[in-house]
């Protein structure tokens, strides 16, 4: 399996634009477990991940994969179906995705864990309708998978060619990426007056 | 917009504040943590200096590397090992209390804490684990979550949250005889579909679901998250106060009867409004059994594996993928598919009465030869109290294996897994390629009963026909 670590740095900051080449995984219900098999998860680090997404998968493919086919390599957008990243909870799911370069997903829909997952890691999950995203996969195919560039303040996608899709991003994440305030621990510390008023107001934190 | 349900009381009781992004800030009042998503999440918090905000609502255990045939320390496996080690350094560290091997209270996460009575009718409850969505069985408001949110409920016990629709789904008539709550919650799945559920809690509800007990309760709400919905709850009622009353975490005296009229209080009342409602004949319901890739692929044991014709357009694709996969042909029955491994256990089907309810199928029989079956209690209470009622004798003289308390075959993270294309019928949850352990393993799930059936008969039978026979 070729290893195609990115080494750019991880979504840090604000983040409002990604660009780079589209890589199209096809299918609905692709879930958790073979994005990355739970004998991955076997670690008290996420380092070693990007290496071990769709493991088996790509096993199954010998080479053949998408991630590992030469011309994909370095690629930044990963196109998919409906119910990406179904079942378990598991972060090392867009972990593993991030760690092998993964900066942005478009999709026709995404299980909520995962999207939540992706969104603490500042990874903007975009959806389309079912027609988009077919007309989006074809066209990133006849285009030999050209660079591209997908705008969240107008939730976008332009190929290399000028077509443009429109895509949708929930304004809450949308915000919260522009804003760079995605990793959401220091708001939720920010309230701990508010915080302790709500303890103090549950029975069950009182001996009722 | 749902209104007067329990989720929508849980959620208001637990709102702390509004987040720049129009998320709510919701308070966390149970913390369940485990070996598998929480080292990353100390590490984090390490990394921030920051400390664990309340650690007496925070409660470990150790379930899904745990090996089954010998718990001794070391384990044979140096990464299993380390990542115990690690839960226990990062426990002691920030003074969390971990439920450890040999305890007398360690198991998988969401058996331990129902049983242990940390989980209570309207807590908010989560878990770095999707099927949190379990303790919904007690009228609490349970989910699973990511490395990133562990890591934020450990530093402020609160989690950014979008509050979510809520479906009833309305269960009239009674289940009949062999039928079972994973039945019920197969059909469900089959029906609403594994992304049905996508945005919504789904509240359980009708005479069906108020006969079952608090340990089929759970079964319901632990596969919720299969079928999309990121929680499940039933209302609680006396079947919940009965089940907790004198458990070690819960109220005693007269707190327990304030607790109790608390409780009552938080039910989805006779004018909550849903979202959405559906409504479904449990007499209609037969024994399930997944065929496919996905717990939607599900039929009842009497019926044939889809043909394309009979699947949904959209849902085509996946079909000739599981039938790859599976290697099993459209159009035929599924009763009669043999199988090589039997794993009855997991967080889905590995208490007391699952148990229970698989040996009364083993007993007098004998697992067919060749296969391979094992039972793997959910805790190591639930293997007391099994081994009390002589359980794991009926088990062993029938042929199969009984175990050490754990996650087991559920996910293959400890040594129990599918070898190469074996097929199992399994108690648990996911059916997902190569989920048991090996990359072209199979699975088709059903309930405890169906399983041991299976055991005996070497193949997938319908557990009615054995039960309405003596051996
Ligand atoms: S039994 Fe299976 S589903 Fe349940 S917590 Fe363990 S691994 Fe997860």
């Amino acid at each position: 399996m070729t290893a195609a670590m990115t080494t750019s740095s991880f979504p840090f900051g604000p983040v409002s634009a990604v660009r780079g080449r589209a890589v199209v995984i096809a299918g609905d219900d692709i879930d958790t477990d073979r994005i990355i098999p739970a004998r991955f998860l076997k670690c008290v680090t996420f380092d070693g991940l990007g290496e071990q997404v769709f493991a088996d998968d790509r096993a199954e493919l010998s080479g053949e994969h998408p991630f590992d086919r030469a011309e994909l390599q370095g690629a930044s957008v990963l196109v998919v179906n409906r119910n990406f990243g179904c079942g378990s909870s598991r972060e090392h799911a867009p972990q593993a995705l991030m760690r092998w370069g993964i900066r942005a997903l478009v999709g026709e829909s995404f299980a909520e864990i995962f999207y939540g997952n992706c969104l603490a890691l500042g990874i903007p999950c975009f959806t389309a309708s079912h027609a988009s995203v077919l007309s989006l996969q074809e066209a990133l195919i006849a285009d030999n998978y050209q660079e591209l560039s997908l705008s969240l303040a107008t939730a976008s996608l332009e190929n290399s060619q000028g077509q443009l899709w429109q895509l949708e991003l929930q304004s809450g994440p949308q915000q919260m990426l522009a804003s760079g305030q995605w990793d959401a621990t220091s708001q939720l510390l920010a309230n701990d007056g508010e915080l302790a008023r709500t303890a103090a107001s549950l029975p069950y934190i009182n001996g009722f | 917009m749902s209104a007067g349900t329990l989720y929508d009381k849980v959620w208001d009781l637990h709102r702390v504040a509004q987040l720049p992004g129009g998320s709510t800030q919701l308070f966390i009042g149970l913390h369940l943590i485990h070996e598998v998503t929480s080292p990353q999440a100390f590490a984090a918090l390490k990394d921030l200096g920051l400390p664990v905000r309340l650690p007496e609502r925070t409660v470990a255990t150790v379930d899904h590397i745990v090996p089954t045939t010998s718990q001794a320390r070391p384990f044979a496996d140096p990464l299993a090992e380390e990542m115990l080690a690690t839960l226990e350094r990062n426990c002691s560290d920030y003074g969390i209390p971990l439920h450890g091997l040999g305890s007398g209270r360690q198991g998988i996460v969401h058996v331990i804490a129902p049983e242990l009575g940390l989980t209570q009718p309207g807590m908010t409850v989560a878990c770095g684990d999707s099927h949190t969505s379990t303790h919904g069985a007690f009228g609490a408001i349970a989910f699973g979550i990511g490395t990133s949110q562990v890591r934020d409920v450990l530093a402020s016990q609160s989690l950014s949250m979008g509050k979510l629709k809520v479906r009833r789904i309305w269960v009239g008539g009674q289940l009949q005889p062999g039928v079972y709550a994973k039945d019920l919650v197969l059909h469900i799945i089959r029906v609403l579909g594994v992304k049905g559920g996508v945005g919504y809690a789904y509240e359980f509800a009708g005479p069906a679901i108020d006969a079952l007990t608090m340990e089929e309760r759970m079964t319901l709400c632990n596969m919720a998250i299969e079928g999309g919905a990121r929680c499940g709850y039933v209302n609680p009622d006396a079947v919940t106060f009965a089940y907790l009353q004198g458990r070690p975490y819960a109220p005693k005296a007269q707190a327990w009867e304030r607790a109790v009229a608390w409780w009552r209080g938080l039910a989805s009342g006779a004018d909550a409004v849903f979202d959405d409602e559906v409504r479904f004949d449990a007499a209609a319901i037969a024994p399930t059994v997944t065929w496919g890739i996905t717990p939607g692929q599900g039929i009842g044991v009497d019926e044939t594996v889809p043909t394309l014709e009979q699947t949904e357009p959209d849902e085509r694709p996946l079909a000739q993928e599981a039938y790859r996969y599976m290697d099993l042909q459209p159009g035929t029955p599924i009763a009669g598919t043999a199988v090589d491994v039997c794993f009855i256990g997991s967080c889905t089907n590995g208490r007391l009465s699952d148990l229970q309810a698989a040996a009364a199928v083993a007993k007098g029989r004998h697992v067919a030869p060749g296969i391979k079956a094992f039972v793997v209690p959910g805790s190591e209470q639930v293997a007391a109290a099994a081994e009390a009622e002589g359980l794991d004798q009926v088990f062993r003289e029938a042929g199969f294996e009984w175990r050490e308390p754990g996650c087991s075959m559920c996910l293959a993270m400890n040594p129990d897994r599918l070898e190469g294309r074996q097929i199992s019928a399994s108690s648990s949850n996911r059916n997902f390629k190569g989920r048991q352990g090996s990359a072209t393993g199979r699975t088709l799930l059903m309930s405890p009963a169906m399983v041991a059936a299976a055991a005996i008969a070497g193949k997938v039978c319908d557990v009615r026909q054995m039960i309405n026979t003596t051996p």
